[in-house]
């Protein structure tokens, strides 16, 4: 069965134990998540959880099914690359000193259009919000210079088509 | 304004939501919902049984007799622990209850405290939803909605946790209000009547159609509209284990069970069938077998409340996704009035060739050892067919469900999906208690008998006339069977050197009796069935008789075997 990189984006009422209840979901079917974030929407107590999964068409829609079935999850959709935009932000903290001594790095900070958040007197972090493929190219260029941390975040998306979410609530 | 404390309005909660009886066991973290219970005892019925799983079946038989939630209530720790099997089997087998458990004072969660466990965590997979409550004031919107959630659309477990200060907090204004709605929960998805129209369409113009229905038939009360449906199109209709009783055993469009141990007709005509009306049912892989050969042919029809079934096991053609009560009565006033005679006639035709083969000399036996089938036919001979079958797992339940006469719905009550032993002991006690005024048989197997067997002790204290019919074999018969025909006879630990289950029975002053002569069998079943009480009788039956038919696991429903 052909693999394809699913978002789900999942809103939920505010409650204690709901990402365990999300999450079993996927484990009860050994889907390893391949990133998850989870914030406030744009609507006041109503969370969204965006989950990225490598499943077939079937399996995502099955998930999605099952998602949707709990009690305190409000609504569910999942949407391919293309329908979407996404972006994953990273922090890359390196030495300061590699900072002034290697003048390339600046360089590397400049075409890869990423920020220097701040500056320590031993280190320094740059910000790179972008696709996968963005902040990893990033982080192969910094890693000659000795890269101290790093860390990347979950994706987060939203539809190239209007998803009306409060309409969808309004009508529940 | 009057205070209470916490544990008063569970307790108050709980009456208002009509729950005339409650299934547990006291323990450190819920004693003072117990301390309120001794206050109530009038209005509230607790039944102390002697392990906490017991309370889950019971719950479980409880709310399967009555069509009511069944309660049960535990402390924290293993009293919550011993909860998850009956949880995870009312999960898989959609039956309405609320679990209260106990739990260590909210400023002691995740400190490791005595007898901590963290129990939402652990029954968050198999509930449709549960709860922790750490403050007073929540008590009464998170039970009512509790309630609500278990019995309405798909019925399901919920586990409310309280911690023991909210049981001790004192509220002031306590007020009760039934849940009637939740804004992220669609109990019962509304149909559409296009939909409607296009099952119409597949049902009028089928020349080989096939009912298949479930226990949904059952938990939708939907016996009569489904019955109407069965008479009008004069479909064959066949039944899953949890489906049956839905309409009575001996109705002419009544074709038998579906699945792993059922009818040869149905089975071998599911894969020549044109359209398959699935009703209530969920394609479970001990109906389907192997699913690449499963319906191939035909056309499917899926009558279902929960859109996440759909699809899920086997591709349908059309869901009609909504409550088959309503959605069965849309669709009769348009479903053509029809005969299906030479159709019908294949299934007849098929289940003589079973009848010949299996039924009869199981049924009808006369020499050798008693077979298990003919306890079944000395149950039916003294009883009208509107008794109460509960059954464990194993032989004996696929025996019992196949051979029972069933009269009235709500008649059968075993566990279908989990496969629980150790189930049928505290539910038939549930079940007597759900129901008092119908006969409940408890047909159990000599190993599940052994799970539970210390619901003895409750159904003693609580005088239910349970009947209970130990089929012994000595053995774990379906693992010994499976061993028999797939793993060469290596009847690896499935023997059994069983104690004396009549003293056992005794024991508990439970009258009891043993039986190994044909000649004896039918005395004893009439003398069992006109006791007052509770009463025991062990058959002793064959040692190593197989259940047939049977679809080997894997293999396609038509590759059914008769021997």
């Amino acid at each position: 069965m052909k693999k394809t990189t699913y978002t789900i984006s999942i809103y939920t009422e505010n409650n204690v134990g709901l990402l365990n209840r999300v999450s079993q979901i996927f484990l009860k079917r050994h889907i390893n998540i391949v990133s998850i974030t989870s914030s406030e929407s744009e609507i006041p107590d109503i969370f969204r959880f965006v989950i990225v999964v490598n499943v077939s068409k079937e399996q995502v829609a099955k998930l999605v099914k099952q998602i949707e079935k709990q009690i305190e999850v409000i609504s569910v959709f999942y949407h391919t690359d293309k329908q979407t935009i996404f972006l994953e932000t990273a922090l890359y903290k390196v030495k300061s000193s590699s900072l002034f001594e290697e003048k390339q790095i600046q360089n590397i900070i400049k075409d890869s259009r990423a920020n220097i958040v701040t500056v320590k007197p031993a280190f320094f972090v740059i910000e790179k919000t972008g696709w996968r493929s963005e902040t990893e190219d990033l982080y192969e260029k910094l890693k000659p210079y000795g890269l101290l941390q790093f860390v990347r975040s979950g994706r987060i998306s939203v539809t190239k088509k209007s998803m009306e979410i409060s309409k969808i609530l309004n009508n529940k | 304004m009057k205070k209470i404390s916490g544990a008063e309005a569970i307790i108050r909660c709980l009456i208002s939501e009509d729950v005339d009886v409650l299934f547990g066991y006291p323990g450190g973290a819920i004693m003072p919902v117990y301390d309120e219970l001794y206050k109530f005892q009038k209005e509230l019925n607790h039944v102390l049984v002697r392990h906490e799983q017991g309370a889950t079946h019971a719950a479980q038989g409880y709310a399967r007799s009555s069509g009511k939630v069944g309660v049960a209530i535990a402390t924290s720790g293993p009293g919550a622990t011993n909860l998850v099997t009956g949880i995870a089997d009312a999960q898989i087998d959609s039956t309405p209850m609320v679990c209260i458990t106990g739990q260590v004072a909210s400023y002691l969660l995740g400190s490791d405290a005595f007898q901590e466990t963290d129990i939402i965590g652990i029954s968050t997979p198999v509930t449709k939803w549960n709860y922790q409550i750490t403050k007073a004031s929540e008590i009464s919107e998170v039970i009512s909605k509790a309630f609500y959630i278990a019995k309405s659309g798909r019925p399901g477990p919920v586990l409310i946790d309280i911690t023991k200060d909210a049981q001790f907090d004192m509220i002031e204004g306590f007020e009760y209000k039934k849940c009637i709605n939740i804004r992220s929960y669609t109990p019962t998805p509304k149909f559409d009547k296009s939909v409607i129209l296009d099952a119409v369409k597949l049902i009028n113009k089928s020349k080989k159609p096939l009912i298949v229905w479930g226990q949904g038939v059952i938990l939708g009360n939907a016996e009569p509209e489904f019955k109407d449906f069965v008479e009008k199109s004069g479909i064959p209709a066949a039944w899953t284990i949890l489906g049956v009783s839905a309409i009575s055993t001996n109705h002419e469009l009544n074709v038998g069970m579906v699945g792993m141990h059922g009818n040869y007709g149905p089975n071998v005509l599911t894969n020549q069938c044109d359209l398959l009306i699935a009703i209530g049912m969920r394609f479970d892989d001990r109906v389907t077998g192997d699913l690449k050969s499963y319906a191939k042919q035909a056309k499917i029809i899926h009558f279902e409340i929960d859109p996440a079934e759909v699809d899920k096991n086997v591709k349908v053609e059309l869901a009609v996704i909504g409550d088959v009560k309503q959605t069965l009565k849309e669709i009769l006033p348009h479903v053509k009035k029809r005969k299906h005679v030479s159709w019908v006639n294949n299934f007849r035709e098929l289940n003589k060739i079973e009848f010949d083969k299996v039924i009869d000399q199981e049924y009808n036996k006369q020499h050798g050892g008693l077979s298990m089938a003919e306890v079944i036919k000395s149950i039916n001979e003294n009883t009208d067919g509107n008794s109460i079958l509960v059954t464990d797992v194993g032989q004996h339940q696929m025996v019992a469900c196949r051979y029972m006469n069933f009269n009235k719905s709500k008649s059968n009550i075993t566990s279908g999906g989990l496969g629980t032993m150790g189930f049928a002991l505290p539910a038939a006690l549930g079940a007597k208690i759900g129901d008092p005024e119908r006969e409940v048989i408890a047909v159990i197997g000599d190993g599940g008998f052994q799970m539970t067997i210390q619901e003895l002790g409750t159904i003693f204290q609580t005088s239910s006339a349970v009947k209970i019919v130990i089929l012994n074999n000595e053995y774990l018969g379906m693992v010994r069977q499976w061993q028999q025909l797939f793993f060469d006879k290596r009847y690896a630990s499935t023997e059994m050197t069983n104690p004396d289950f009549v003293t056992i029975s005794k024991g508990y002053f439970i009258d009891s009796k043993r039986v190994s002569k044909r000649k004896d069998l039918n005395s004893s079943i009439k003398q069992m069935l006109s006791h007052d009480g509770p009463y025991l009788l062990e058959v002793c039956v064959e040692k190593e008789d197989n259940v047939f038919p049977m679809i080997p696991s894997g293999s396609s429903v038509s590759d059914i075997r008769l021997e």
